[in-house]
């Protein structure tokens, strides 16, 4: 489980002076405010949907264009999320095996297992269970309801899976607040969202840190 | 043996190989540990399962103390 040692902050925070450092409530608010956003997005077009069909049901074709809108838009915000998670660029194969050895130092026999089945590492954290990747991590808190989705990287292109992963997990491990207040918000909404735009090959990861989010 | 491993385009590279007794590896472990730092690095040592922190000095007795580069939202 991750710490919450704040007297040494994660020292990245310091390069977002203007946000404030993230905390349950904090994402919880966060969250609250997304899914406020989505409706906003997509109630209009249900009402228009709706009043075409009622007002000239031969106009049913286009209710259903405003109604497919409506569902595209989530889902649009849902793959952006899942883009998070999407494997970077292979350094050789070497780089990859030797960086692969380091993280395994890093975890238990599980989730190294599951790390080489899915290319992400589940972790166990106060505010939620967290899938770490090589770009970004996901938050799953709410009793592995709700998903958080953060981009967040290493800024050196060339490093190899691995060692990304690793860097992630350490600044997650040593600073999880702090961590979660470095990276950007790339979505917040429902698990199964985000599940169906994920590569089949990750949602065993997900499905994983749900349950383990449950516990 | 306490090992300073640095992640990097290779995987990783060990920078240095220690023993509280051995007080020129100490020595030569300390100056790269000072270094890296310079070179923006942070020094990140595992404190049990799932824990981790920062260190600003090397701490001698640990197994390894891994460096790393700052993170960004992306």
């Amino acid at each position: 489980m991750a710490t919450a040692d704040v007297s040494c902050p994660l020292p990245e925070t310091a390069a977002v002076p203007w946000r404030p450092r993230a905390d349950a409530r904090r994402l919880r608010r966060r969250g609250a405010l997304w899914t406020l956003s989505t409706v906003a997005h997509i109630v209009p077009f249900i009402g228009a949907a709706v009043l075409l069909f009622v007002v000239q049901p031969l106009a049913v074709a286009v209710s259903l264009a405003a109604l497919a809108h409506a569902w595209l838009i989530p889902s649009l915000y849902a793959a952006r999320g899942a883009n998070v998670l999407r494997p970077a660029r292979r350094a050789g194969a070497a780089a990859e095996r030797t960086a692969l050895g380091l993280l395994g130092d890093l975890v238990d026999h599980e989730t190294r297992d599951r790390h080489a089945a899915t290319g992400l590492v589940v972790e166990r954290g106060r505010l939620g269970t967290w899938l770490v990747g090589e770009a970004g991590a996901v938050l799953v808190s709410r009793r592995g309801r709700r998903v958080h989705c953060f981009c967040v990287r290493v800024a050196d292109a060339s490093l190899p899976s691995g060692d990304r992963v690793a860097h992630l997990l350490l600044a997650l491990r040593a600073d999880e607040e702090g961590f979660a207040t470095v990276a950007n918000l790339a979505f917040s909404g429902a698990r199964w969202r985000l599940a169906r735009r994920l590569p089949p090959a990750m949602r065993p990861a997900l499905t994983a840190a749900a349950r383990l989010d449950r516990v | 043996m306490s090992r300073l491993v640095r992640m990097d385009c290779s995987g990783h590279t060990t920078l240095a190989e220690w023993t509280a007794e051995d007080a020129a590896g100490v020595e030569a472990a300390v100056a790269a540990f000072g270094a890296e730092l310079d070179r923006g690095y942070f020094a990140m040592v595992s404190t049990g399962p799932g824990h981790a922190e920062q260190v600003k000095e090397l701490p001698l007795d640990a197994d390894l103390v891994i460096l790393r580069l700052p993170i960004s939202g992306g």
